[in-house]
């Protein structure tokens, strides 16, 4: 469905971008993930026919956004991370002048308005005047927008930034029924909990450079690389400390007295790790509990950026 | 003609501009102006013979004083209106979403223009019934006042064509409303200015009008609104006014017509290829 080649955008001698490859199925909910200024918009512009590339090509459906961007346009819709709306205009007249533009007969547009605005929770809304409405709302009724023409592919660039707890599981909501409907979805975020939830693949992307890409697990296990693993004991913490110690794959290991406990980062695979224990309990360590910690997905995408800077 | 009207910017502008109490307040204003300036003309005229009477010449007058009113009003109005369409898009954060539609962008820089148009024409034809008062006095024929409301229509076109080329290539619109202002200047009183010192400069070279075509002098007439006007008003005098200190021998009106309808093709062509970057450009 999207398939990103070599694209590359540069502005004197900085790169935004420099030579992203991509390629994402139908139906792909896709997370990109970066810090500010890392080069998600600048993707997402160049992918909605917005910003023309130094090099390489973006496919949507196997439409150039180089060489067909009028079909191209067709094809996404498109919610920019600021975006504004017109003063005296009511939601469903928004709506209506979007669904004009797409070139959607009005008969069609009067059956699909009421059901845009349902899908947003903002039907209520739907005779109030744009600019009055809350962040929000706006942002829902946006999402709405970039809905009228059904398009393929969805690009949402940082859909939840802005808003209260509240608004953003509204949102993410929305979201999961979008991806029920099948849609192929680009959202992007610097959050990476935030998408870790909704997403079928995440990418991150630091210095206009995509540092990895794969599903969430696959993600916290390549590159943060490290688990951290907690081993209750009952005896001295000395000699189980002194044995971890030795494992090759064991590094900065931790005592603590008051829980009896030791914490050691494992650098090894899932069979080393069950090696690790059958060797502990062999060597007569009581151990009562033997866990492994939860990834802080913030600390792995830390820990990923870092590396890559 | 239908697909036209059906352009959604122009039913979305029309739309916000008819709901903006701006409008009307600037319809208000302007016929109350204009009302002012005739009946305040009359009851002057009027007054000051002590006849009672309001002569032809005197109805002429005030036509002639109201058609350049009324061009006045077309230059000053149509930059406010058209030199921010695109650039207050720009500002207000959603162009961008208006270029991920699927409109071209020559519907969309076509709709702007026609909105901005449709306004001026509305304040014109709201004007009418006070124009044509002159007829009740006689003086001018209705063929007249027809004629150079056609040329207005040209001038709004040309003046409101450069204003959404300026929105379009200038990313601020207080930039976009200077430029077009100074291109409106230009226009009206730069090429009047440099008429005047040719034929000035040329008279005092040779002692006598000209004996030898001014191309240049010609020309700088020809895309005067004002000169124009004035040929449309007093065609007669004015013609052969310009043709004694230019010596050449072509239509005030005609020049006009080529040079604006050309203006108003190249300022809409470039709005057109400005507006979206070129994806297929090769860097």
């Amino acid at each position: 469905m999207i398939e990103i080649k070599g694209l590359t955008k540069k502005y004197g001698s900085f790169y935004a971008l420099n030579d992203l490859n991509l390629t994402l199925q139908e139906g792909t909910v896709f997370g990109f993930v970066g810090a500010n200024g890392a080069g998600k918009s600048t993707t997402f512009s160049i992918l909605a026919t917005l910003l023309q590339p130094t090099a390489g090509d973006a496919f949507i459906n196997g439409k150039s956004v180089k060489k067909d961007a009028h079909e191209v346009r067709k094809l996404i819709g498109y919610m920019p991370d600021f975006f504004g709306v017109y003063d005296q205009l009511k939601a469903n007249e928004y709506l209506d002048f979007y669904g004009a533009s797409y070139g959607i007969s009005e008969a069609e547009r009067e059956i699909l308005i009421p059901q845009l605005l349902d899908l947003v929770n903002l039907t209520h809304k739907r005779y109030e005047y744009v600019d009055l409405l809350s962040r929000g709302m706006k942002q829902r009724l946006c999402l709405a927008r970039s809905l009228i023409h059904d398009p393929k592919v969805l690009i949402l660039d940082e859909p939840a930034s802005g808003l209260d707890p509240r608004a953003r599981v509204e949102m993410r909501d929305i979201l999961k029924q979008l991806k029920g409907m099948g849609k192929t979805i680009l959202i992007s975020s610097h959050i990476l909990p935030e998408l870790a939830e909704m997403c079928d693949e995440i990418g991150v992307i630091d210095g206009g450079k995509l540092i990895a890409h794969g599903s969430v697990a696959e993600i916290q296990s390549q590159l943060a690389g490290e688990r951290i693993i907690t081993v209750k004991i009952k005896g001295l913490l000395e000699n189980a400390s002194t044995f971890f110690e030795e494992d090759p794959f064991v590094s900065k290991v931790e005592m603590n007295d008051e829980k009896n406990s030791i914490t050691f980062k494992y650098r090894g695979s899932e069979e080393d790790q069950i090696e690790l224990l059958k060797k502990a309990l062999d060597h007569s360590l009581r151990i009562i509990s033997f866990s492994e910690a939860e990834t802080d997905l913030e600390d792995v995408f830390m820990e990923i950026t870092k590396g890559a800077k | 003609m239908k697909q036209a009207l059906s352009n959604p910017v122009l039913i979305k502008e029309i739309k916000l501009r008819f709901r903006s109490m701006k409008s009307f307040t600037g319809i208000i204003f302007y016929l109350l102006a204009m009302c002012v300036f005739v009946f305040g003309f009359i009851m002057l005229t009027t007054s000051f013979t002590g006849t009672g009477y309001f002569r032809p010449e005197e109805s002429f007058f005030m036509f002639t004083m109201l058609t350049y009113i009324q061009l006045g009003l077309i230059l000053f109005i149509t930059p406010g209106l058209t030199a921010g369409a695109i650039s207050t898009e720009r500002e207000k954060q959603t162009l961008n979403i208006l270029l991920t539609t699927a409109q071209t962008s020559f519907q969309i820089i076509t709709g702007k223009l026609t909105s901005s148009i449709a306004f001026l024409l509305l304040l014109l034809v709201a004007g009418l019934p006070i124009y044509s008062l002159v007829f009740l006095f006689g003086g001018v024929s209705p063929g007249q006042l027809g004629i150079i409301f056609l040329f207005f229509f040209l001038t709004m076109l040309a003046v409101g064509g450069i204003g959404i080329m300026y929105s379009t290539i200038i990313r601020k619109t207080i930039v976009a409303m200077i430029a077009t202002y100074g291109t409106m200047i230009f226009l009206a009183g730069v090429t009047g200015f440099i008429y005047l010192v040719i034929t000035g400069m040329n008279t005092m070279a040779t002692g006598s009008l000209a004996t030898s075509p001014a191309p240049i002098a010609h020309f700088f007439a020809s895309i005067n609104p004002v000169v124009l006007i004035l040929t449309l008003i007093m065609p007669t005098q004015s013609d052969d006014f310009i043709t004694q200190t230019t010596n050449i021998d072509f239509p005030i009106w005609a020049g006009y017509t080529i040079f604006y309808i050309f203006i108003t093709v190249c300022s809409i062509l470039i709005a057109v290829k400005k507006l979206r970057v070129n994806m297929k450009k090769m860097r």
